[in-house]
């Protein structure tokens, strides 16, 4: 079976000014989101704090909580839905008391108060501030040397400073649009979604280095043509791969986001983000970076007309 | 030819077979006896998102226990000043680990004491003035390193102790860095107690009552000379609500629970439960002496500075035995003789992070996992057999491998599955579906372009094994760094994705080979289903 015709000819360069300016709105939506509209918002892994997740059997009224949170001296605790309508997050991020003694007394009195409600105490998260700190230094630290270690491998691989440059755009594209999107859509920034952001930077230059390798392929076949027609081409050969390959993991992701439940929901959100993002970025940030690099920077005359 | 396949084909099977007799105890209890003899019979590792349990990091106040070190030191060296006569104006230890000293007399005489049993302390800046001498004394800085690292190593011991006689199944508990503690508890139903238990310093005291000085002046703030003013929380047996009874002690202590041999929980006349505790040869001559001069006062038992009884000596106990009472319940006695019997931590541990997942959330996250798995399984499956036709049943076949291949893997290393793991398998399965997706689309465009099939397919590996190299090689960089930066299940996920990669490369490239080796070499065929 074929879903897309084996002669396709799609001009995938040429809309790329177009695109260029998408991404860039993009860029920019997320860049503003973290300088005004609040940044990341940390969850207890990096900035510390109690996280308290619990559960009643039957429908709940948050103000209630919020009510009995506010009696013990924390009007400053967050709750919000989580799941369901009887089950609700607790949060409290800052306390001049020890954040363990906060979560003895939090859970010790709403177990009093709910007494007949059979509550029930699903998960508890309890991360002292320097622990927190700690935590977001080894987050960045991660992050920064997967980025290095990949630029290195590309580098190496493809011979050609601008087909690591290539990749590397691509990739801060992709982490800055993931991590712009939890920002907008007020996801907590935790450790599973540090975990979605490495596993973003692999599947990002997983897909661009298929391309990279199709092109490199081409370019040794077809010497005479230009490199923005051979770019063409190597898209339009691999479009077949690159859809089924995004197809059946963005299916698979799918599946998790509606079936695997609410704990790891904001972790699947940010994976269908980074998906979408690491896919288009190949196509339309790494091979336009590559062809800007050698028609404009690089000294060689190989782009005929 | 084809032998060399026949080989290669036995081996994949056997690697084949051992992994899913490795993963025979997760899927069934019912193992026939002789099978934990001979073959592995571990289920798989459940992370602590999975079963439930307790996640805690403990920071050692390593610190704290220098300064008691020097404290011992100081009330050392005082005696032996005594001893030799010199008369000690001021003795006191200062802002953590000094101590600082002022005496009048024979500085030789001091000097040599220093230096014949006290050589691990140094002076600083000793000045004379009018006969008096004042100096200060620090610790040698090695062995202020080596104080510390005793007592984290005390602390590890005595805290594995501890959680060992509580009984939870399978604990782990390790160093982490420096001078943290990581202690792991699967499966465990009440976390509070667990953190009492582990956190408490359990320092058990015995000290005499102040019965003459005055107890409302010192609750003013006028604390007499050498006494110390403490509480026993007591609960009001009606409200609930607890009542804090001052004491005011002397403040030497006379006795600790170092002299502890054993300690355990018995039942009075009234069927109340106390701790009975047993002290060892030197502590029962210790008791005797105090219990002996101390007649008809009252001594105070303390624990981590609070009053748990003040009882009055009716007369010099010989046996070494004696007793805590208290307003206890079953298990609050019983923890408190586990405490005593493991012994006081050098230095206070302070909790720096808890994670705890309680059984029912863990129960419903293994649900939703088997439930994403099953579904995502199915429709790849699906997806490959419609797309790919007979060429797609290959391709599942390595899939199915693929996720047996990984979850022995698993099991053959205990590592841990958590939810996110969970996660990272089910993306494995979408990865492993490109590896098969390059290959196969790359035989079909040689064949488009005219190549027989057995060309084809050699063409088709070779190309595609670079391409599919290079691109797991990176996510696996990522993931390897994800371990080493992440901790329990965000490392679960790493593991999970890892080990998905490497099955998949294997599956994807020489599984799926040798079965189109094992269809081309067949004489007559022309034509490949693709």
């Amino acid at each position: 079976m074929e879903l897309i015709r084996p002669d396709t000819r799609y001009d995938f360069m040429g809309k790329k000014k177009f695109t260029i300016w998408v991404s860039a709105v993009a860029i920019l939506l997320c860049l503003g989101s973290f300088f005004f509209y609040g940044g990341l918002k940390y969850g207890v892994d990096f900035a510390g704090g109690v996280m308290i997740q619990i559960k009643f059997s039957k429908a709940m009224d948050v103000s209630e909580i919020r009510n009995s949170l506010a009696a013990m001296g924390l009007k400053d605790a967050m709750v919000q839905n989580f799941g369901g309508e009887n089950e609700f997050l607790i949060r409290v991020e800052k306390s001049s008391e020890d954040f363990e003694e906060v979560s003895k007394k939090i859970q010790i009195s709403l177990r009093e108060r709910f007494k007949d409600q059979s509550l029930e105490i699903r998960r508890v998260e309890v991360v002292g501030p320097k622990v927190g700190k700690d935590l977001k230094k080894k987050a960045l630290w991660a992050v920064g040397l997967s980025c290095l270690g990949i630029l290195i491998y590309v580098a190496w691989r493809f011979k050609e400073v601008a087909y690591g440059l290539g990749g590397i755009v691509a990739l801060f594209h992709d982490v800055i649009i993931t991590y712009g999107a939890i920002s907008i859509a007020n996801i907590e920034y935790s450790l599973n979604i540090l975990a979605v952001i490495l596993t973003i930077i692999g599947f990002s230059i997983n897909d661009t280095i298929v391309i990279f390798d199709r092109v490199r392929e081409n370019n040794k076949k077809l010497r005479k043509e230009s490199l923005k027609t051979i770019f063409n081409i190597s898209i339009n050969e691999t479009l077949g791969r690159t859809i089924l390959t995004s197809g059946t993991v963005m299916m698979v992701v799918l599946v998790l986001f509606f079936f695997g439940g609410p704990v790891i929901h904001d972790f699947t959100f940010a994976l269908i983000i980074g998906l979408i993002s690491g896919t288009y970025s190949t196509v339309y940030i790494a091979s336009p970076v590559v062809l800007f690099w050698e028609e404009h920077i690089s000294g060689r005359r190989r782009v005929r007309r | 030819m084809l032998k060399s396949l026949k080989w290669k084909a036995i081996l994949y099977a056997a690697i084949t077979l051992f992994a899913i007799l490795l993963l025979m105890p997760t899927v069934t209890s019912q193992l026939p006896q002789w099978w934990s003899k001979v073959l592995p019979s571990e289920k798989i590792h459940q992370g602590l998102d999975l079963q439930g349990g307790m996640y805690l990091l403990l920071g050692v106040e390593a610190d704290k226990a220098v300064e008691s070190y020097v404290e011992q030191k100081k009330n050392s060296l005082g005696e032996r000043l005594k001893e030799l006569g010199i008369p000690v104006g001021k003795l006191e230890r200062e802002k953590g680990d000094r101590i600082s000293l002022e005496f009048s007399g024979a500085k030789e005489k001091v000097d040599n004491l220093l230096i014949q049993q006290f050589s691990t302390l140094h002076q600083l800046s000793p000045t004379e003035e009018g006969g008096i001498w004042k100096l200060q004394l620090i610790l040698d800085p090695k062995e202020i390193e080596y104080a510390k690292k005793r007592a984290i190593d005390q602390a590890l011991e005595i805290i594995r102790n501890r959680v060992d006689q509580f009984g939870v199944s399978e604990p782990e508990i390790t160093l982490q860095g420096v001078d943290q503690i990581l202690v792991q508890l699967p499966g465990i139903t009440d976390p509070e107690r667990a953190i009492n238990l582990i956190g408490k310093t359990a320092l058990l005291e015995f000290k005499l009552l102040d019965e003459e000085g005055n107890i409302d002046e010192a609750l003013k703030g006028q604390i007499p000379e050498g006494d110390l003013l403490l509480y026993q929380k007591s609960p009001d047996p009606q409200t609930g609500a607890i009542r804090k009874i001052p004491f005011l002690l002397k403040e030497k202590t006379l006795m600790t629970g170092g002299f502890i041999k054993d300690a355990r929980v018995a039942f009075d006349q009234f069927h109340e439960p106390y701790v009975a505790l047993e002290f060892t040869d030197d502590g029962a001559k210790l008791f005797e002496h105090i219990t002996g001069t101390n007649v008809k006062k009252r001594l105070a038992i303390i624990l981590d500075s609070n009053v748990y009884s003040a009882p009055v000596i009716q007369e010099k106990i010989a046996g070494g035995r004696a007793q805590i009472t208290g307003r206890f319940d079953m298990k609050e006695a019983g923890d408190l003789a586990i405490v005593l019997r493991s012994g006081a931590l050098p230095a206070p541990v302070k909790i720096l992070e808890e994670r705890t997942v309680g059984p029912s959330l863990g129960q419903d996250s293994i649900r939703r996992g088997i439930l994403s798995i099953s579904i995502s399984a199915i429709l790849v499956v699906l997806f490959m057999i419609v797309y790919y036709r007979a060429s797609g049943v290959i391709a599942d076949i390595a899939l199915i491998l693929n996720v047996i291949l990984t979850l022995a893997t698993l099991a053959l290393f205990k590592a841990n599955l958590s939810l996110p793991g969970i996660a990272g398998l089910v993306l494995s399965v979408g990865m492993a579906v490109d590896a098969n997706i390059l290959i196969h689309e790359r035989i079909k465009e040689e064949l488009r372009w005219g190549k027989t099939p057995r060309a084809a397919i050699d063409q088709g590996y070779h190309r595609a094994f670079i391409t599919i190299i290079d691109s797991n090689l990176t996510t696996l960089i990522a993931g390897v760094l994800l371990y080493q930066f992440g901790t329990g299940p965000v490392r679960g996920f790493a593991v999970t994705l890892c080990i998905g990669i490497l099955a998949n490369i294997f599956t994807a490239i020489y599984i799926t080979r040798i079965i189109f080796d094992y269809i081309t070499l067949r004489p007559g065929v022309k034509k490949l289903s693709i």
